[in-house]
């Protein structure tokens, strides 16, 4: 539409005193309190002796879209200057950016310029509704835009100010004040910044304790909270009654027969099968893990998979075991945690179920269960009767009862139909990749891998079963190639991407392309 | 009005002479109507001139002893047809509306009054929502001052211009008898700033009086042969008044050296931009001091002719600054120009761009490219060439996720869109038809539903042409929310499918507010309002206008119940169109009722139920078809850490307001189980809390019980 292949580089001039006009920009997720920050910074510049302008586009401000917020100030010399109403690419001296996408959104935006612009920002994620309904992970790359941020800006203070606020039990608007504040990019001093929050008056020494938290980091004097790839969970304590004590220290032995690489996700997947079902079915998962190992040398990624995925396939997902996570005495006090409920109040828990024919059915007896499938009028009569959603409070007796009786089924799960054809699909996947693995290592441990797609429940596995028996039917047309475990993730990673399968689609149509 | 105070800012209303008044642009404008002595006030809510609207709403003691009447109105049709009253009578008044949507719905009214003309002065705030972040379509309101020959304001974007531009607006309607537009940007309602406040005036004349002593002049009506008489005395007389009014009062603004061999006329709301352009291109100082010769139309129709030649007289070249398209000041002045054979270069669109926003960097450019074009000595040197080596920026455009709007947290609206989702895994896609409001969200995923939206209360209307010759063939789905159903929908959209037989289905969605505008309590709205009569039943109105078929969901939440009724509707034999009211407390209000009503009652003592919801992490298997579903901001992923697993779980944060949305997708879809609800008593009773440990202890017997015989985690 311009002319100009290049946009002109143009700086603003101060006035005729050396003042200067500070420009300033804030973009947030609708909800964040963008409005607020603004408020306080125009406060905070009046209150030191500058005139100070602020702007906003709050149209879906609320609406958990990203708004920009903008402010301009400058020293007090008794005439009005001219401000403007909106950043301008090139020529923000200040960006603040609430959240981390939302500063790559600032950087792209052309609203980060080097050698002027200082950035500061919360590295915290706000997932957008593209990054959450994936079947698999997909999340935007946090440290690019961090990389780019270094690039992009003359001096970036970021780390995460949504925990900083929380902590102090305010939010985010406090912390980001702080880390302007602590940035220095404003000549005001702090008790300027500390007094404007006194006068607003609500919630007041939660948002001066946030933001002396952001003030110190930004600062250098304390570290910021570390921003970790992935949080690492505890190791898992296992409780072994006195009983099975020396049973379970038989399997431990068998660990440390393993080759080091493979201990820490055998001892992990051990334990998760142990705990699924019993000593047993522990034996019967190294016995897997065990076979892999016979194929597979240094670095054991082979055999890491087996250790992954069998743990995994082991411990699917039926009533029982549904069952049994929710009548933990664990599960009690975490959610207590989570939902956070103190001494003196009393805490309902209600649970969402909605058991199908199917999933009746494959919890009975094999023989039962399998002559109960073929009765058609039956389940007319099933559907008809219990075919909806149940609400078990299992902080009433009752209701924990029903639960409980579920869980009990535990030492029979061999015996229900569910286990037989559950093992069957396992046992069919594990011989593929065993076959495989005897003339391509790395293209058995994608197979393995592939077990990543089975998950949900009712339809949602039924999708998942199908798109595994797609990735997997790649596999003659793959094998013998060199690039085969790579295609292999390829598929397996398209079939994440998106829930219709389209991705998935295109994708094999490219192996049938170059394998006919 | 809805469930805001706007106490503070009435406070602001009532500042006096010599006092400072501060606050954000669209206040100052409803302060200055007060100063100017209006006599009545209306309008229709919507960004950015909301606010006014609410503010007056919560001010109705202050406009009781100012004798000033204010109303919200239907629409905007009827806030403009409401200006009828300054056309006999020496009162003033003014009415506010977004726009250009809301011009468009206003045009009929607007042509009626424009051609009969105004005695006392009337004035319209259209709130111009254009440029980056705006909710609407890319018009301008211009056209409409043009066709019906009324004038518009367009101020510099500070405030104490915005302010004297009410005053001039009204006096200028008045000498003209003419209705004048004063329009305001987006930003510039938005803009905080000062202002010295003047003392509020009573109405010289107000409509109580009016109605006591009934006037009417029967040359003001419009009626053939009046219609002709009108005709002729706005080209003879109204449009004459005004353009001396201009030149009179110094509407029109000149800044720099007059003798400047090239000029700038730009309209006044994008002055500020201008002259922050004009500095970084070294032309200006920051308080607008410039030699570069300026002509600031803060009126920006009409234009005087011997005002426009005069500026251009003796100059090589001008750049006209207007923002958007198509470009009708240009082109006036190109005639002009061309009729007085003037060869004074006109430069504009081409320089700048056609259309879009006209944003710091697109007139540091467009003015760098007139300057260097037309007199190049006047650029430094430093600013004519590119000559910063720009720094290589990564390109995150494949890496940021787009974040456009969606519903809020708890927002009923959502499980109405999940339940139609549910439908159409059932039945197959349909024709869907949206409307205005805040469930057009549903267009954006996770729901991407909906193929077109025509306007407010639409929806329906715009599903008109989809009859289907098969009788148990496929109908469309429409939507309209409770705001447009009442501003246009019960007759445009549900009188138009009784009338014409439509077999569509049509669902109302019901959120007891204008909800999208910032919660403004509508004719069917549930709370009880001192100056208005809310409660009257959608339901009640459907079937009055004729529909036979029409069900009530109390409670939208039941995503199972919605899904039935909805696939009800789209297989039912009953011939007519099929009405679903779909009803829920939007709940961005709700919490703000709620909120602090539970907080004192926790405080006082008294039992209080605070829901919210969670995920059992080690049920949820990351699969996210709850998401795919929902989209709600507290329903987010998370990582487990475990190694043993891949992909993040499902998690729901501290901002749930446990409106049940989760449980029951999941239960409708059959989903997971990883969903609870976890309903936390403040001040149980202590029954319930003796009952409560009771069961505590007979749970932790059977837990023990079972944990004495298995390898479990601790």
């Amino acid at each position: 539409m311009n002319m100009h292949s290049k946009p002109i580089v143009a700086r603003r001039s101060p006035g005729p005193d050396g003042e200067k006009i500070i420009t300033l920009a804030a973009l947030a997720v609708g909800g964040q309190g963008g409005g607020v920050l603004t408020n306080w910074i125009v406060a905070v510049a009046e209150a030191n002796g500058y005139r100070a302008q602020s702007t906003s586009v709050a149209g879906v401000a609320q609406r958990t879209g990203a708004t920009i917020y903008y402010v301009e100030m400058c020293r007090d010399t008794g005439r009005m200057p001219v401000f403007a109403l909106s950043p301008a690419i090139g020529d923000v001296d200040i960006m603040i950016a609430s959240e981390l996408m939302e500063g790559g959104r600032a950087i792209m935006r052309g609203f980060v310029t080097p050698g002027r612009t200082t950035m500061i920002a919360s590295t915290h994620r706000i997932p957008a509704v593209s990054e959450k309904v994936a079947p698999g992970d997909g999340r935007a790359n946090g440290p690019e835009v961090i990389e780019a941020m270094g690039i992009a800006a003359d001096h970036v203070v970021a780390f995460d100010m949504e925990t900083i606020a929380k902590k102090a039990g305010s939010v985010i608007s406090s912390s980001l004040l702080g880390g302007l504040a602590g940035s220095g990019a404003l000549p005001f001093p702090k008790e300027s910044y500390e007094e404007v929050i006194r006068a607003s008056g609500r919630g007041v020494e939660a948002s001066l304790r946030a933001f002396n938290a952001a003030y110190d980091v930004a600062q250098g004097k304390t570290e910021a909270p570390v921003l970790e790839e992935a949080p690492k969970a505890p190791v898992p304590v296992l409780h072994v009654p006195e009983k099975l004590k020396k049973k379970w220290a038989a399997l431990e032995a068998r660990l440390t027969a393993l080759p080091a690489e493979v201990q820490d996700m055998a001892g992990l997947g051990l334990k998760k099968v142990v705990d699924y079902q019993d000593v047993a079915y522990g034996a019967q998962y190294l016995d897997m893990v065990d076979k892999a190992v016979a194929l597979d040398a240094a670095p054991y990624d082979l055999s890491i998979n087996a250790a992954k995925y069998c743990a995994r396939a082991l411990c699917y997902d039926d009533i029982p075991r549904v069952a049994d996570i929710k009548t933990r005495a664990t599960r009690y006090e975490r959610v207590k945690g989570e939902v956070v409920v103190k001494d003196d109040q009393v805490l309902m828990l209600t649970e969402y179920f909605h058991p199908r024919f199917e999933e009746f059915t494959t919890t009975l007896p094999r023989g039962l269960g399998r002559w109960v499938q073929k009765r058609k009028g039956f389940e007319a009569w099933y559907e008809k009767r219990f075919d909806k959603g149940r609400r078990i409070r299992t902080d009433s007796v009752p209701g924990f009862l029903s639960l409980w009786v579920m869980s009990s089924l535990r030492p029979i799960r061999r015996r229900l139909l569910r286990h037989e054809s559950e093992m069957a699909h396992v046992d069919a996947w594990f011989a593929t990749a065993l076959e495989v693995a005897k003339t391509d290592r790395k293209l058995a441990a994608e197979v393995l891998a592939n077990y990543r797609l089975i998950k949900g429940y009712s339809d949602t596995h039924a999708r998942g079963l199908s798109k595994f028996a797609k990735v997997m039917g790649a596999l003659d047309m793959l094998k013998g190639r060199d690039d085969a475990a790579d295609w292999m993730r390829r598929l397996r990673t398209a079939a994440l991407d998106d829930v219709k399968g389209e991705k998935l689609d295109g994708a094999l149509d490219t192996v049938r392309s170059f394998a006919a | 009005m809805a469930e805001r105070s706007f106490a503070k800012e009435v406070q602001k209303l009532k500042q006096g002479e010599g006092e400072t008044f501060t606050g954000e642009g669209i206040l100052a404008i409803t302060k200055a109507l007060l100063e100017n002595g209006v006599g009545y006030v209306g309008g229709y809510q919507g960004s950015p001139i909301s606010h006014l609207m609410d503010v007056l709403a919560d001010a109705q003691e202050i406009l009781g002893e100012l004798g000033v009447h204010f109303e919200a109105s239907a629409s905007e049709a009827t806030a403009t047809a409401m200006l009828a009253a300054s056309v006999h009578y020496p009162i003033r008044g003014a009415v506010t509306y977004k726009s250009v949507v809301g011009t468009n719905v206003a045009s009929d009214a607007l042509s009626n009054l424009a051609s009969g003309g105004v005695t006392g002065g009337a004035l319209i705030i259209v709130g111009e929502d254009y440029g980056e972040g705006s909710s609407i379509m890319q018009e301008r309101t211009y056209a409409f001052a043009m066709k019906s020959q009324v004038w518009m304001l367009d101020p510099r974007p500070n405030l104490p211009s915005i302010v004297d531009a009410v005053g001039k607006g009204f006096e200028m309607s008045e000498i003209s008898n003419t209705p004048v537009m004063l329009q305001v940007g987006i930003r510039s309602c938005h803009v905080h700033g000062h202002f010295t406040a003047s003392d509020n005036k009573r109405p010289a004349m107000t409509v109580t009086d009016a109605l006591e002593n009934p006037k009417r002049k029967l040359d003001r009506i419009v009626l053939p042969p009046a219609t002709y008489i009108h005709e002729a005395e706005k080209l003879t007389k109204r449009k004459p008044a005004a353009e001396k009014f201009i030149v009179d009062q110094g509407i029109n603004e000149r800044f720099g050296n007059p003798a400047g061999k090239v000029g700038l006329i730009v309209q006044g709301g994008t002055y500020n931009t201008v002259i922050r352009a004009l500095n970084r291109l070294d032309l200006a100082d920051i308080y607008g001091d410039t030699d570069i010769d300026m002509l600031v139309l803060n009126c920006v129709y009409p234009l005087v002719d011997q005002q426009i030649l005069d500026f251009c007289d003796g100059k090589d070249a001008v750049l006209i600054v207007e923002e958007g398209h198509p470009n009708y000041i240009e082109q006036q002045i190109a005639h002009m120009l061309y009729k007085q054979g003037k060869a004074v270069k006109l430069e504009g669109k081409g320089m700048l761009p056609m259309g879009g926003e006209y944003t710091g960097q697109v007139m540091v450019d467009g003015l760098g490219a007139f300057f260097a074009e037309h007199a190049a000595d006047l650029l430094p040197v430093a600013k004519v060439a590119t000559n910063e080596e720009p720094v290589e920026i990564p390109d995150l455009s494949q890496t940021l996720p787009a974040r456009p709007p969606g519903f809020c947290t708890g927002c009923p609206e959502r499980p109405i869109f999940a339940a139609t989702k549910l439908v159409e895994e059932d039945l197959g896609e349909h024709h869907i038809s949206s409307d205005i409001g805040c469930h057009l969200f549903s267009i954006m995923p996770p729901f991407d539903l909906g193929a077109t939206t025509m306007g407010y209360g639409l929806g329906p209307a715009s599903a008109a042409a989809f009859h289907n010759e098969n009788k148990g063939g496929r109908r469309s789905i429409s939507f309209v929310g409770d705001g447009g159903f009442w501003h246009n929908g019960l007759t445009s959209s549900v009188g138009n499918a009784v009338f014409n037989k439509s077999d569509n289905v049509i669902v109302i969605v019901d959120n007891f507010y204008s909800a999208a505008t910032g919660g403004q309590d509508i004719l069917s709205s549930r709370a009880d309002n001192k100056t208005k009569q809310t409660q009257n039943s959608i339901v009640t109105a459907v079937k009055g206008m004729g529909v036979k078929w029409v069900r009530q969901i109390d409670r939208t939440y039941d995503v199972t119940k919605v899904r039935d009724t909805l696939k009800e509707a789209l297989t039912t034999e009953e011939e007519g169109p099929k009405v679903i009211v779909a009803s829920s407390e939007c709940m961005l209000n709700k919490q703000r009722r709620v909120k602090p009503e539970m907080a004192k009652a926790a405080k006082d003592g008294k039992r209080v139920v605070r829901p919210r919801f969670g995920v059992d992490e080690d049920v949820c298997t990351g699969d996210h078809a709850c998401m795919r579903l929902s989209g709600c901001p507290s329903l987010s992923v998370k990582d487990t850490g475990d190694p043993l697993r891949d992909d993040p779980v499902a998690a729901i944060d501290q901002t749930c307001v446990g409106c049940g949305n989760c449980g029951e997708v999941a239960d409708a879809a059959v989903l997971c189980p990883s969903f609870y609800q976890a309903e936390i008593v403040s001040n149980p009773s202590e029954s319930e809390k003796r009952r409560a440990s009771r069961s505590r202890r007979i749970i932790s017997w059977l837990q023990t019980r079972r944990d004495a015989k298995r390898i479990a985690f601790a």
